[in-house]
């Protein structure tokens, strides 16, 4: 009923991108998007395109999963390319049509201004796609303990994160549980108007947070009974290592940008 | 009012890197009237099973008929169907939400679209069903009773509905004795004096033992036999096979005919165990003394 929600779900298969170190994926996520940011021109574009597709198949990744991530947004990329459609002036003048006005330029910019949202969100998914929650709590861990320096609180942080995502299938699970509980007793959550649906939620809430809060309780015990006290002194079980293909994986990354850039410097305003 | 499954089967998670088969093929009837026990290992697909019985899942494919009708056809009308087939989830007191326990009640028939007097009517009777005081409890919040009584308030919450079809999902899962009794003994009243057809699903074969008129034996999915609770438990090897025991007292029974006591082979009560001992006993009894009798000739 409520397992169709696949944003940053996890596809547990083997493949070089999933054997990648959390952090270093991270580092070449953040890379892409700078990538994805710089890239001005078709070239740029055909690169980025290019790169994703290859990064999908070496992660063994359906394409067709990675573009199910992309229709939560689907209707603020349509947004994004109407907008840009009607409202960017130009020159070169394609359609005048009572107070519509479509520019070459405006085309342009609603197709890059949407693609550049697709790759975005195509890369991120990736990421979400081939790293467990638990890895990439752990590389966010690693990735900001150098801020600890200034009392950022990274452990407590990542703990956080890596407790909130663990609940989310057990509070789906439950929801399910409590939601078909309610229906064998007549409850109706379908129809009715916003007023007498957001009122049938209450037999289904009232439970759910009771059980949150008890749970939450059952945890904070349970981790005391094993004398964890915050990240101080806390050693990990998996330690984080980077392998030579961490390596590779981040000079592929690398030369994309580079590309990038040149082709900023030297295609810009050619093809575009 | 019966059920008659047909050829269910159930995959979770279906086209998917994670599908796995809960149910296959299974074929089971719940007769009018009867006391129907679903037995099994943990993931042997018992949850699943009931939870077909009241259209709350969708058949990969099979047929759940009800009263001869397909119960996922396009004109029958679930909501009015799940009153007439009260379903009790496990741990169902996770599933109070209400300020009392005499409004959380009635919820269910409040959904049926009772008048209000209807209602209390029927909040006073589930109250008695499940041997709770309504003026002692019906004001009180559910959230501040013990867990046997608050199960006993989610089972009053179906009860209400008067669904013919009674299904509990381990009812008595978590609870101590004396809990776990009083839900059996409630159960047993409801069957014996409502007519109430009962489906219920437990690993505990004692209880079953002492209340199911029919068995259901379930493993990997599938209906691995069905029988009277005598038939069954007079087959202790293939219930090992499935990952279940036997009654307590059948197997005692057991262990004395293998130590020579002349015993049916099929007992599982413990009045039916106690006459037959007491039986041999006195024969034994009268043996020595007629024995001695004769010694003393």
């Amino acid at each position: 009923m409520l397992n169709n929600i696949t944003m940053g779900q996890y596809y547990p298969v083997d493949s070089a991108v999933h054997r990648l170190d959390p952090r270093m994926k991270l580092i070449l996520t953040i890379v892409f998007i700078v990538a994805v940011f710089m890239s001005h021109s078709f070239a740029g574009y055909i690169l980025l395109l290019g790169f994703l597709f290859f990064a999908c198949r070496m992660s063994k990744v359906p394409f067709k999963l990675l573009l199910k991530g992309l229709r939560p947004l689907r209707m603020i990329i349509i947004l994004t390319f109407l907008l840009n459609l009607f409202f960017t002036p130009g020159q070169d003048l394609w359609v005048s049509f009572w107070i519509i006005r479509i520019y070459r330029e405006g085309f342009m910019q609603a197709l890059f201004y949407s693609l550049r949202l697709v790759f975005l969100v195509a890369g991120t998914s990736l990421l979400t796609l081939t790293t467990s929650p638990v890895a990439l709590s752990d590389g966010i861990e690693m990735l900001l303990t150098p801020l600890k320096k200034i009392h950022f609180p990274a452990h407590e942080l990542a703990m956080m994160m890596t407790i909130a995502l663990r609940f989310i299938p057990t509070l789906l699970e439950e929801t399910d549980k409590i939601m078909k509980a309610q229906m064998a007793r007549g409850a109706d959550f379908e129809s009715g108007n916003l007023l007498v649906r957001a009122k049938a939620m209450v037999p289904l809430l009232v439970p759910l947070f009771v059980s949150a809060f008890r749970r939450a309780g059952d945890l904070a015990m349970a981790m005391e009974s094993r004398c964890y006290h915050g990240g101080e002194g806390r050693t990990r079980l998996r330690v984080l290592k980077t392998s030579r293909n961490d390596w590779i994986a981040l000079g592929i990354v690398t030369l994309l940008l580079g590309l990038i850039i040149l082709e900023g410097i030297f295609l810009k305003g050619v093809l575009f | 009012m019966s059920i008659e499954v047909r050829n269910l089967t159930h995959a979770y998670s279906e086209a998917t890197a994670m599908r796995t088969v809960a149910l296959e093929d299974v074929c089971m009837t719940v007769e009018d009237g009867e006391f129907l026990g679903i037995i099994g290992h943990t993931g042997s697909g018992k949850s699943t099973l009931v939870q077909h019985l009241n259209g709350l899942l969708k058949p990969t494919s099979g047929q759940v008929l009800v009263d001869g009708e397909d119960l996922n056809g396009e004109h029958v009308n679930r909501r009015i169907l799940r009153q007439r087939i009260g379903l009790v989830f496990q741990y169902p007191e996770y599933q109070l939400f209400e300020e009392t326990v005499a409004k959380d009640i009635a919820f269910g028939p409040k959904n049926q679209g009772l008048p209000k007097e209807e209602i209390d009517e029927r909040v006073r009777y589930a109250m008695e069903c499940v041997h709770l005081d309504f003026q002692k409890y019906s004001e009180r919040s559910p959230f501040e009773l013990s867990g046997g009584q608050m199960r006993r308030v989610a089972i009053a919450g179906v009860i209400a509905m008067r669904p013919s079809v009674l299904i509990l999902d381990e009812p008595t899962a978590g609870l101590d004795p004396r809990g776990r009794d009083q839900i059996l003994s409630m159960l047993e009243q409801l069957h014996a004096e409502q007519h109430t057809t009962i489906v219920m699903v437990s690993h505990s074969m004692d209880d079953m033992a002492r209340l199911a008129t029919r068995l259901i034996v379930m493993a990997e999915g599938k209906v691995l036999a069905t029988g009277t609770p005598r038939e069954i438990f007079a087959q202790e090897k293939m219930m090992l096979s499935a990952g279940l025991g036997i009654p307590q007292v059948a197997s005692l029974c057991c262990a004395l005919r293998k130590k020579g006591f002349d015993l049916p082979p099929d007992l599982y009560r413990p009045e039916e165990l106690k006459e037959h001992i007491l039986r041999l006993w006195q024969n034994k009894r009268k043996e020595v003394l007629s024995g001695k009798e004769e010694s003393l000739c």
